[in-house]
């Protein structure tokens, strides 16, 4: 198989596909969004639970997408645990240039895997779908995202 | 009946100068033919040669270019008037694509004529521009935009589609082959089942212009729209063809240059048909070759082509069987289109693939939400085959979805 095709479809994100984490409703929850890529029928609803000092304490997601959206959505509640809003904020830019092949020194995590997307610029929405519902949900608008309006 | 032999189809190959290239050191598949059809040497070179002797404005100058290149336009416009067995070529709009030439007919003619009460009919088996611009219009003047169900094999419920019909019905408009399905809409009754409530008839051409003789005079359809891109033409220009005695009462849709005999600020006084409707300066180069596509179809013959992409359209279904394919879309009735998904991988992740192993593939919704909806899927995959295609390609299409299946293990 072609190398780009094996680092795209690695098997951290394979794996994710098949069992992801955090998938299902929120009890409890004190931000939500809706996430929806136009193009090919991808939806992510987000559900998070914020506390008074800005942190976050839960993520889980539902939805139906491609390997990619949902990989990066699983990866996206497991790296949320605790972080701070701020952080989450920061962490969307340097994902974001991981994806369109701008590496940042800041070392991602678990993010990492997704580096192989910036081959294939046409799945970067695939990637960044469950981050714009992110965004959408932290400034608790209730809007339906859609990648076809944000800016990627 | 003339029929293609293989070495025909590689002889026309040959023709096509893009079949030649490659894709990630693949040989290109190209099976994404009812997005849009690739384009033979002939076309190519009829816009150069426009662009290199004759190039200029149509009808404006008095020059030697400009009657070269409004013969030309013209000679465009009486070739298709044959192609499509229209009465008078003044029956022949050039437009923008399909899309302007269904948002042409339901502004022009729908808007002025629908009132509350009064009812469009589209078939849920449409592509979203023989929906919207009804929804618009109907938005717009307070009619009722009225669907016509389709069953599990994507067909168009004809019982259901006549309940539908009453004296309310004022415009029917359809697919003659559905872009998602493949479904080839027996419109011909349809057409006949609309007029008999007093009805006119939009038929959205675009599947099927390149693939079947088309006879609007024989269908007696009242509007007939497709696009040259998806038959070998240039992209950027559309058919419309409307029955004279509908076109001639209707107001302009642009207003512009062109399209006037007289203009004061007081009263402008349009051009009559077609002239009417091209407002500006047209699309020329692309009807000049669209003219070329014409002539080159027709003399592969029609018949021809329609049989082989048939005979592909059979071989990729007995294979998508053995694949255990599901396949979306199984009218009896069927164009070379196989929509289709593969286990419970998505649409997306499939066509990254097939891309890395050279083969192009619709993977979406196909610009049809609504016939996703109904099947349920957010999306398939779409291999849509031209006459240039081959059995070849077919076996590297399956090949390469052996190889998605294994990554998705």
């Amino acid at each position: 198989m072609n190398d780009d095709l094996m680092e795209l479809y690695q098997e951290v994100i394979m794996e994710h596909n098949r069992h992801p984490r955090n998938y299902g409703v929120l009890a409890h929850a004190n931000r939500e969004a809706s996430g929806f890529n136009p193009l090919c029928g991808d939806k992510i609803h987000l559900k998070l639970q914020v506390d008074n000092d800005h942190k976050i304490t839960a993520a889980m997601f539902e939805g139906s997408g491609c390997a990619i959206s949902i990989a990066s959505a699983s990866l996206l509640t497991e790296i949320l645990q605790g972080k701070m809003v701020a952080e989450a904020y920061t962490l969307f830019e340097q994902f974001h240039e991981l994806l369109t092949g701008h590496p940042t020194d800041i070392p991602l995590g678990k993010l990492a895997v997704f580096a192989g997307v910036s081959a294939f610029p046409a799945r970067v929405k695939c990637a960044t779908l469950a981050w714009h519902t992110l965004k959408a949900a932290l400034l608790n608008n209730n809007a339906i995202v859609s990648t076809e309006t944000g800016h990627e | 009946m003339k029929t293609l032999s293989e070495a025909d189809i590689a002889r026309i190959r040959g023709e096509f100068p893009i079949l030649s290239t490659k894709v990630k050191a693949h040989p290109l598949v190209y099976l994404d033919n009812a997005n849009t059809s690739q384009k033979p040497q002939c076309v190519i070179a009829a816009l150069d040669d426009y662009y290199k002797r004759y190039n200029a404005n149509i009808y404006r100058g008095l020059y030697e270019l400009s009657e070269l290149a409004t013969a030309a336009y013209e000679g465009a416009r009486l070739r298709v008037a044959q192609f499509l067995n229209a009465k008078d070529e003044c029956e022949i709009i050039f437009v923008k694509g399909t899309t302007e030439a269904i948002n042409l007919v339901a502004q022009s003619y729908g808007r002025p004529l629908l009132k509350p009460g009064d009812e469009v009919l589209i078939t849920a088996l449409e592509h979203h521009s023989n929906i919207v611009p009804w929804q618009i219009v109907c938005q717009q003047t307070g009619a009722t935009l009225r669907v016509a169900p389709i069953n599990l094999q994507g067909e168009v419920i004809q019982d259901a589609y006549e309940k539908r019909l009453s004296a309310k019905t004022k415009i029917v408009a359809m697919a003659h082959i559905s872009n998602a399905l493949g479904t080839i809409n027996p419109i011909a009754a349809m057409i006949a089942k609309a007029h008999a409530v007093g009805a006119i008839t939009v038929i959205d051409g675009a599947q099927a212009a390149p693939h079947t003789a088309i006879d609007v005079q024989a269908l007696n359809c009242d509007f007939y729209a497709f696009s040259s891109h998806k038959i070998y033409g240039p992209t950027g220009l559309g058919i419309l063809y409307g029955k004279k005695a509908l076109l001639d009462p209707m107001p302009p849709y642009q207003g512009g240059g062109e399209m006037i005999k007289s203009v004061t600020f007081e009263k402008t006084i349009y051009q009559d048909l077609p002239l009417k409707f091209e407002a500006g300066t047209q699309h020329i180069e692309g009807a000049i070759g669209l003219k070329v596509a014409l002539d080159y179809l027709t003399q592969i013959g029609l018949e021809a082509i329609q049989q082989h992409e048939h005979e592909l359209l059979a071989y990729a279904t007995q294979l998508a069987h053995e694949y255990k394919l599901r396949i979306i879309g199984e009218a009896k009735e069927k164009a070379s289109i196989l929509s289709f998904t593969l286990d419970n991988i998505h649409a997306h992740d499939v066509g990254t693939i097939l891309n890395h192993y050279g083969v192009a593939v619709r993977a979406g919704h196909h610009c049809a939400m609504p016939v996703m909806e109904f099947f349920q899927v957010p999306a398939t995959l779409r291999a849509s085959f031209s006459f240039y295609n081959t059995q070849a390609e077919i076996d590297i299409l399956f090949n390469a979805l052996g190889k998605v299946r294994e990554i998705f293990k």
